[in-house]
């Protein structure tokens, strides 16, 4: 499972990179969100993966998920998807404003 | 545990709060409001400055969790200065915004409350994640101060700010996690003591974690080759926040000076001295592009800009010494460069409002207004900033002249830095002559705009307190001093975050 998830998160940190280097604001803030559902998966499992269990102590379990990346990942994924908003508002108000959704303004 | 430590998160956070909700309220009340709060943290600042002078450590926690497994605030002498230096200049820049420029769009001031709050937390803050959450505070709030009067100029810089702000935002995340797998803490104390305890199999892991957060430092720093967005963006915004971005440059020094003495010092066994190989030389390439790019500048604003990339690598070449010396002479410029830049954005700004046709550029077609009093404040600015005796900018490069002397490196960091200074000083020496060279004749001087008065006060301010640095140059040297020994020697503050007893704690974590 462990290279599962490996790949996961290397498939999507590739893709959001090929597409954060395209020309348009429309694929950078496709990106941009693989980007950060990459950035979230690895945050995740930085507590190590550990199956069908819960983030208790308490149960008498003898492997428990730590808690502590999940929390993080919550906060994470919480200022991930303002920022996003805000792109996706910016770049609208970009095509509005210059004609274009060129990353540097304009039609190219 | 004093509660004054949290005391500059929780003004501007009380204060921008009351100015969202307070819409309805008229433009002068919410200027006071917004004045009032930004005001008090002078205070508060003081009295930080008063309790960590003797070298404590004053550490909050959140919640009364007990660190490690809470957040925990830490005001020592570096995060005090800080939030001194941040209090002064949001001061003059709010002032100066205060003569009209607040009005151009909505809920400046509120933002404004938001930007001071993600820079006080950022500086307070004793844990990695809350750094994080903190950077993303100040970064939101900067996105819209940025595009505060819009455009399409400043949509364009923004929208490159943005994207890369997020990246750099990702990739922090990615050093968290990577850290955190190998440490199983985030807490910046506690890294601290385990950081010498790891064994050779992880070392790699958390060197690449500790690198990849230098870069997400360097490009909140704009150093190069991640700076070049930062003299287009600056220029864009307008002047009041431009000057407050002078510090946000700051936090990311702030970032590497906090985190790499501490967590990746000489004692971290493995992974010791981490940063040492990459900091002195890429700030040298920042510093020597910086002065070029002043050199190159067409216009006042975006020279300000350049001038933000070159104080910086001067700034890091100090920083990238690791030495005791380094870290004083890196004290004493941020408190120079941070006024300076301040000064120059805002006294740009000014001469874009009263050269009618052609505003900031850097030419002779236009008449100047006001030659006196605005030549005279370019000039002592530009004394400040081209490092000329005998203000701030001669002493504190000449602490980073002194600190380099003892270095490897000294031949090549002395040529840059005089190399620089000179094409600094020539560069505003053009400016200078361009701007102020013709005078107009007394009856266009008397149809020029009047001067406003809190906008020069804003600029006088902060050039005083340039002053003052060189005035009490004594003091602050000394402060600096001892700020630095606090540096080198981080057992203070991981003592007094996780009290003497830290084998007590091991023992705890053993027990999971």
């Amino acid at each position: 499972m462990e290279a599962l998830v490996a790949i996961a998160i290397g498939v999507l940190t590739g893709t959001g990179v090929f597409l954060l280097l395209r020309a348009r604001t429309f694929p950078v803030l496709l990106g941009l969100t693989l980007l950060s559902y990459a950035v979230n998966l690895f945050l995740f499992v930085s507590g190590r993966l550990v199956v069908a269990s819960a983030p208790l102590t308490d149960l008498g379990l003898d492997a428990y998920p730590d808690p502590i990346p999940q929390a993080l990942v919550l906060t994470a994924i919480v200022i991930g998807f303002g920022m996003t908003a805000l792109l996706v508002v910016l770049a609208l108000r970009a095509l509005l404003d210059t004609g274009g959704d060129h990353v540097d303004g304009g039609e190219r | 545990m004093t509660h004054l430590v949290i005391l500059p998160i929780l003004l501007p956070l009380l204060a921008g709060s009351v100015l969202l909700l307070a819409a309805q309220l008229g433009a002068g009340a919410r200027r006071a409001i917004a004045l009032a709060a930004t005001l008090a943290l002078l205070p508060v600042a003081l009295l930080l400055l008063d309790r960590v002078g003797d070298g404590t450590h004053l550490v909050y926690a959140l919640g009364d969790w007990a660190p490690p497994f809470g957040i925990v605030l830490v005001a020592d002498r570096l995060a005090v200065a800080m939030l001194l230096l941040t209090a002064v200049v949001a001061l003059a820049s709010l002032l100066y915004a205060a003569s009209g420029d607040d009005a151009r769009g909505p809920q400046y001031h509120a933002l404004f409350q938001f930007q001071l709050l993600g820079i006080n937390g950022a500086f307070l803050t004793g844990d990695l994640f809350n750094l994080f959450v903190f950077f993303e505070v100040l970064l939101i709030a900067s996105y819209a101060l940025l595009l505060h009067g819009s455009g399409a100029r400043r949509v364009g810089a923004a929208l490159h700010v943005v994207v890369l702000n997020l990246i750099g935002s990702a990739l922090f995340l990615f050093a968290v996690g990577t850290l955190y797998g190998v440490a199983g803490t985030l807490n910046l104390a506690d890294l601290a003591r385990v950081m010498p305890l790891l064994g050779p199999d992880v070392a790699p892991l958390a060197r690449s974690g500790a690198l990849l957060l230098l870069g997400v430092f360097a490009l909140k720093a704009a150093l190069l080759p991640l700076g070049f967005w930062l003299p287009r963006a600056y220029a864009a915004a307008t002047g009041a926040t431009a000057a407050l971005f002078a510090v946000l440059t700051k936090v990311g020094v702030y970032a590497i000076l906090r985190v790499y003495p501490l967590v990746f010092g000489p004692g971290a066994g493995e992974v010791a001295d981490v940063a040492a190989a990459w900091v002195l030389p890429v700030a040298l390439v920042t510093l020597a592009f910086g002065a070029l790019g002043v050199l190159a500048s067409q216009s006042l604003r975006t020279m300000a800009g350049w001038m933000v990339v070159y104080s910086v690598g001067t700034l890091l070449v100090a920083v990238g010494l690791f030495t005791e010396a380094g870290y004083a002479a890196a004290v004493y410029y941020t408190a120079h460069s941070t006024l300076a830049s301040a000064a120059l954005f805002l006294l740009a700004d000014l001469v874009a409002r009263h050269r009618v046709a052609a505003g900031d550029r850097l030419d002779a077609l236009d008449v100047m207004p006001h030659t006196t009093l605005l030549g005279g404040l370019f000039f002592v600015t530009a004394v400040t900033v081209a490092g000329l005796p005998p203000l701030s900018g001669f002493v504190g490069k000449l602490m980073v002249l002194e600190a380099t002397q003892q270095a490897a490196v000294a031949v090549v960091s002395w040529s840059v830095l005089l190399a620089a200074a000179l094409v600094v000083i020539v560069a505003v020496a053009r400016a200078g002559s361009a701007l102020f060279w013709r005078t107009a004749p007394e009856p266009a001087a008397a149809q020029a705009m009047p001067l406003d008065r809190r906008s020069v006060g804003a600029v006088a301010g902060l050039l005083a307190c340039a002053v003052g640095l060189v005035l009490w140059g004594g003091a602050a040297a000394s402060y600096a001093w001892s700020t630095a020994r606090q540096l080198a020697d981080p057992s203070g503050y991981v003592a007094a975050v996780l009290g003497a007893d830290a084998n007590a704690q091991e023992q705890r974590r053993s027990l999971r």
